[in-house]
This record gives structure tokens, sequence and C-alpha cells, in this order.
């Protein structure tokens, strides 16, 4: 059950209480060498916890934990070759910025000329060469954030563990933030295991994401892979936006399906075959349907809602009164967005919809 | 200068809201400063002036300026006067006995106070103010009634030595009353809670994700105590060590109760000057100045070293 050598981070039944609350259920992963990986889910859902668990600060109830292949279970923080970016950086304040930089390469012994050097490296990769002799105090946010991340870097860890660092940042640095931590992570070689409850973030930057809901693995898988196959409802809803309609009788007769809506509605869709028959609930992304006539749509019915996005207008769309289904429209114009109560009808391709079972 | 330190640490937050109480701040600061006027700078103005007076035998002074006092505090001339000036070692002497018996009293404050302010600051919420509540707790009541209790307690056939004679852990009473040990016993638990409570509101406003983060960069507990927690504590393990330092050094009850009147400390040769009829007003008064010049040459040393750190 050891994870091999390659693995960078190998999480084996990871079980951690807090008194009675479970924060991280049987949990079992395996982050690969020089991957980007990304834990999200919604907050409380354990993230910080398993970062804590793997960085050494809390002590686990049950299983195992592999760093290349070594059982570090029982190690203190400072004996595991993993460095932390604290959500609130947690820079020293009474020490420089190259201070902060050179802590971690002091105290793991490096010669001194070598240990500036890295540090002159590390700050330059995070862009703060220059700035090296001022107090965390004397520093913006953003320039916190960046020694913070140098600070992790100096050392050269074998894992870098990111705690939600972009947090604290507006939207605009934010995403190119983001952008040069994924340079940075592909120039160093790094493992990168970076936390965000931002699924757009983890979307755009992520080798791989790791889906968690209390305390619980969701799934694990490329960025397509968890927005396209989404595994049960809960990823389906968490990441991005989608349409669920339980269904029941489902059948599937070559490339076409039909089943009831709830309220005894008919729906013959295009299936692209091996969808088994029986209930669940099925998945259609509002970027997959289409607006037609009444007489074309698959299911009609009548606009209730719009939800102005900029690019695009989300159509709310009541469907025989019980069901209300959303449809993504392009914004080019007033044309193309039917009033509220104009009946309309609703198109959708093969492998628009998936069937979630559960 | 401890205020100084505390607000560079705290410095990351804004502060314009200081600007509002700009105007207000010599009314606000009014009550104090009529205080410390009437209470302090008076007092220690007639203080000097009286050293610099002749003494009334049996206590009191007479109006005629004379450096008797001081001469007396530093030279001996003979039993009438009128041998040539040697140095006079006595007062000296107890000087130097007193600022070693304060030292080591502040440093063994130190060494229990701050581990113990740390563990309190280290409970959860409800149990904090329980230890701080205990801690304080012998400060309701009198601290000569305390320090008699001591004596009482340490003294040969008191309750300590007998509970240790039944115990069989001695064969002969310990003879503690009366020896420099008891002296720090006495000041040791006079001002322990002056070192523990400073320290504690600093250590409280500590903030140990960067202890966390120096364990993360292969800090171990001791490295990060010293270089991280303990530099950022420092203002509170500074105003500790005053606090108790200072009145440790002119402290004459646990002296005078604990330590016998052999044992003379500068707090008990001041007081012995104002009271009975042996009483030399002017040389307790240059006794008391030369005690506040002391201790304000070495506060301005200290603050000096600190500044000159900085830099
Ligand atoms: N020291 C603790 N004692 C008790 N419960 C805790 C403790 N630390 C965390 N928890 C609980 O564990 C759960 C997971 O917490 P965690 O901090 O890992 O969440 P998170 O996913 O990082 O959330 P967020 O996105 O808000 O940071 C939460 O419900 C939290 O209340
Ligand atoms: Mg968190």
């Amino acid at each position: 059950m050891t994870p091999s050598a390659h693995t960078a981070v190998g999480i084996v039944g990871v079980t951690k209480r807090y008194g009675d609350y479970v924060a991280l259920r049987d949990l079992s992963l395996e982050i690969s060498d020089n991957e980007f990986f990304t834990l999200l889910g919604p907050s409380g859902c354990g993230k910080t916890t398993l970062l804590r668990v793997i960085a050494g600060f809390e002590e686990i109830s049950a299983g195992s934990i592999f760093l290349y292949g070594e059982d570090i279970g029982a190690l203190p923080p400072n004996k595991r070759h993993v460095n932390t970016v604290f959500q609130q950086y947690a820079l020293f304040p009474h020490m420089t910025v190259l201070e902060n930089v050179l802590f971690g390469l002091r105290r793991l012994g490096v010669a001194e000329d070598n240990a500036r050097k890295q540090g002159f490296e590390a700050l330059e990769l995070v862009q703060m060469s220059g700035l090296q002799d001022r107090l965390p105090a004397q520093l913006s946010g953003g320039q916190q954030q960046r020694v913070a991340l140098a600070r992790a870097l100096a050392p050269r860890p074998k894992v870098l563990l990111l705690d939600e660092p972009l947090s604290a940042l507006d939207l605009k640095l934010r995403q190119a933030v983001r952008l040069e931590l994924k340079q940075i992570q592909h120039e160093t070689g790094i493992t990168f295991v970076f936390v965000t409850h931002d699924q757009e973030e983890a979307l755009t930057i992520s080798d791989r994401i790791a889906v968690m809901n209390e305390g619980v693995l969701q799934q694990v898988g490329e960025s397509r892979e968890i927005y396209e196959s989404p595994s049960n409802s809960f990823v389906a809803s968490f990441i991005g936006e989608t349409n669920l309609l339980p269904v029941r009788d489902l059948r599937v007769d070559g490339a076409r399906a039909t089943c009831l809506l709830p309220g005894g509605v008919q729906f013959s869709f295009p299936a692209e075959g091996g969808a088994s028959a029986g209930e669940g609930l099925l998945s259609i992304r509002p970027e997959r349907l289409s607006l037609t006539s009444p007489q074309e749509g698959l299911l009609n019915g009548e606009v209730v809602d719009h939800i102005y996005l900029g690019t695009d207008v989300h159509v709310v769309i009541a469907v025989a009164g019980t069901l209300s289904l959303t449809a993504r429209v392009q914004n080019d114009g007033a044309a193309s967005i039917p009033d509220l109560g104009a009946r309309v009808g609703v198109m959708l391709e093969a492998g628009a919809v998936r069937l979630l079972r559960n | 200068m401890a205020e100084q330190e505390t607000q560079e640490q705290s410095s990351g937050e804004p502060s314009g809201e200081r600007g509002i109480y700009e105007g207000l701040a010599y009314y606000l600061m009014a009550p104090a400063w009529v205080t410390l006027f009437v209470f302090l700078v008076v007092p220690l103005g007639i203080m000097l002036v009286y050293s610099f007076l002749t003494k009334e035998f049996r206590g009191g002074v007479i109006w005629e300026f004379s450096l008797a006092a001081y001469d007396q505090f530093f030279f001996d001339r003979g039993l009438f006067g009128d041998e040539p000036a040697r140095i006079e070692w006595t007062y000296i002497g107890i000087f130097w006995r007193s600022l070693w018996q304060a030292g080591l009293a502040t440093l063994l404050c130190l060494l229990l106070g701050f581990p113990t302010a740390f563990v309190i600051a280290t409970r959860s919420g409800r149990w904090k103010f329980v230890w701080l509540f205990l801690i304080t707790i012998p400060y309701w009541v009198n601290l000569l009634i305390r320090t008699i209790s001591m004596k009482f307690l340490i003294r040969d056939n008191g309750p300590l030595n007998e509970w240790l004679l039944a115990i069989g852990v001695l064969d002969k009473p310990l003879h503690l009353i009366n020896t420099d040990f008891a002296i720090q016993l006495g000041l040791f638990y006079s001002y322990l809670p002056f070192m523990v409570l400073p320290i504690y509101a600093s250590i409280e406003r500590y903030n140990f994700a960067l202890s966390e983060a120096a364990a993360d960069l292969y800090a171990s507990r001791w490295y990060t105590l010293r270089r991280v927690i303990f530099p950022l504590v420092k203002p509170g393990v500074v105003a500790g060590c005053i606090l108790v330092f200072v009145p440790s050094l002119g402290a004459f009850l646990a002296p005078d109760l604990l330590g016998g009147a052999k044992k003379f400390m500068i707090g008990s040769l001041i007081e012995e000057q104002f009271k009975g009829n042996i009483g030399n007003w002017p040389f307790g008064a240059a006794a008391s100045m030369l005690l506040l010049s002391l201790v304000l040459v070495m506060l301005t040393c200290y603050a000096l070293s600190q500044s000159r750190a900085r830099r």
C-alpha cells in the first residue's frame, strides 16, 4: 500500500478528528512529482486541515503520509522537507525581507554565501529584488505575498504548500499572480499543492484538481475531466453551473435516450451510447442548451427570468410549471435574447447530458 | 521606550484614527500630568531640597544649605570629622548589595515568570482568566501582612520546618530566616506578578502562526523561542524586569522582616533615616536622590543601547 518514490505526496487512509468532529474522513490521494495540484472545496471542507496535516502542524488520527516514499507521519514540521505559504503570510515582522527569505536556508545549515545566492534568486523569481532591506510592515499586501512565496521557495522544498495565497489580492492582481505562480512552478519543478475555494482559479491553474466536501474526497482529475465528467452532483454543481434534473425510467435506445422528468414530462434527447437505464440525476451545463422556437425544441417552456452576466445572459425557463432550466445565451444584442413571458423551445446536442447516479 | 517597540510591532495597522484625537490629546492627558506633577515632581523636589539642608537631631531639618548628607554618604572623616577624608564603603556597599539582590530577584522572577506567562497565554479562553485570577489573588492582601506571614512560615520552628522534620527530609530545622535566601524569597514572592502580567500581555498579542512558520522553515522549538518569540515579546519582558527591579531595589519590608535588621539594603537604610529619633532626614533624602539617579542612569543606558542596536 506504500506509494512509490515517484509520488510526491502519498496520503493513505488519513482521518483527522477534532474531538467528535471529523475534519478529514478516510482520505487517500496521490500527488505526483512536479505537478500543480489543487485542493478545491467549499469553506470548512477541510482543505487547510489537509495542508496542515501534510506540513506536520496537525497530528492525524489514522492513516499515513508519505513524502517521496518516506513515511513522514511521525516527523515534526521542522523535519519535513515541505514549505508552506500561509494564508496570512506570517512573515517575521522584526526581520527584513532578506532575513525572512534566508531563515529557512540558514536553519538548513546552508553556507552563508550560498544561502544569500539562493535567497536573492528566490527574490528575483517573485520580482522582489531591490526591496530586500524593507521590513514586512513597509510592504503592500501583494508584496508581502511575494515575500512569503520567496521565503517558502528559497530552501527549495520537495513540495510547496500554498493555502489560498491569492485570497487577499484584488481580482486583476490575482489573475496576474496566478499565471506567475504557474510559471514559477514550471521553472522550479517543485510540486505545488495549492488550496483554493475559487473554482475558476482551480480550473485555470491546475494540472490536476481534488474536489473535497465535508472532509471527504469527491473526485480527482484534470480540469477538463472534472468539469465535463463530474462524478457526482456535488462536483457537478460546485464546479461551474449546471442544471440538475432528477429522472425516472431512463431508457437508452441507440443514439437516443428517453426518460420521465418530474411532473411526468416525457423527455427524449440525443445520447452517446453507454448510459445505462434506471433512475438518476441528469446534469446539463447551461452553455450546452440552446434556444429555438417552441415547435423545434426537445422541451419547451416559458422565460421567467434573465440573469445578466456581461458577455452572456442566463435565461431561466420554466418547463411544465415544476421544472426550471437555465440556458446560457450569448449577449450579442437584444434580438437573440427572448423576452420575459415568451414561449421558447430548448435544444441540445449529443454529449451535453451527463447521467449521475445518486 | 517600551511603548515605542510595541508600536513598531503593530505598525501594519492604519494610523489614520490618531489624527482625530490629536487636538484632544492635551486635554485627555491633563489629569495624568496634574497627578504626576502634584504627587511625583513636587515630592521629588522637596526631597532634592531637603538633601541639601542641615540635619536636626531627632529628625527634621534646619534650613541651612549643607553638603553634609552627600559627604557622609561617600566619605569617612573619623568620629569627630577632623581626620583626612577616606572613602566610606559602608553605604556604597549597601547600594552594591541592593543592586545585586534586586538583580537576582529580577532574574528569578524572569526565569519563573516567563514560562508561567507563556503557559497562561496559551490556555484556551476561560482558563486564561482563571490562572490570571489565581496569580493575582494574594495581592488582595497587604504586602506587610504577606511578608509577616512569610516570616512566620519559614522561621526555625515554623510550619515549613515542622513539616520537613515530620516527613523526615531533615533532622534539624533549616535556618532560613535572616538569610539572603529569605530576602530573595520575599522579593520573588512580592513582585512575581509584575513580571508575569506584562509578559502575559505581550505573549497574548503574539501571532502563533509565526511559530508555525518558523517550524515550517526548519527551526527547532528552542531557536523559535529565542529568535522569533522572544524578540517580539521583548517589550513585555523589559517592562516586567523594570517593574520588578526598581521596587526590589528600594524594598524595605522583605529585607527588614525576612533578612533581619543587620542585612541592610537601600530601602531599609532610607527608611531608618525617617523614623524614630536616630533619623537623619537630609541623609535619607540624599540616599534617595542617589538611588533615583542610579536607576535613571541605568534606564538611559538601556534606552541608548537599544536605539543604537536598531540602527
Ligand atoms: N482546531 C480545530 N478544532 C476544531 N475544529 C476545527 C479546528 N480546525 C478546523 N476545524 C474544523 O474543521 C473543518 C475544516 O476546517 P478547515 O480550516 O480545514 O477548512 P477549509 O476547507 O480550509 O475552509 P476555508 O476555505 O474556509 O479556509 C471546519 O469545520 C473547522 O470548523
Ligand atoms: Mg482554509
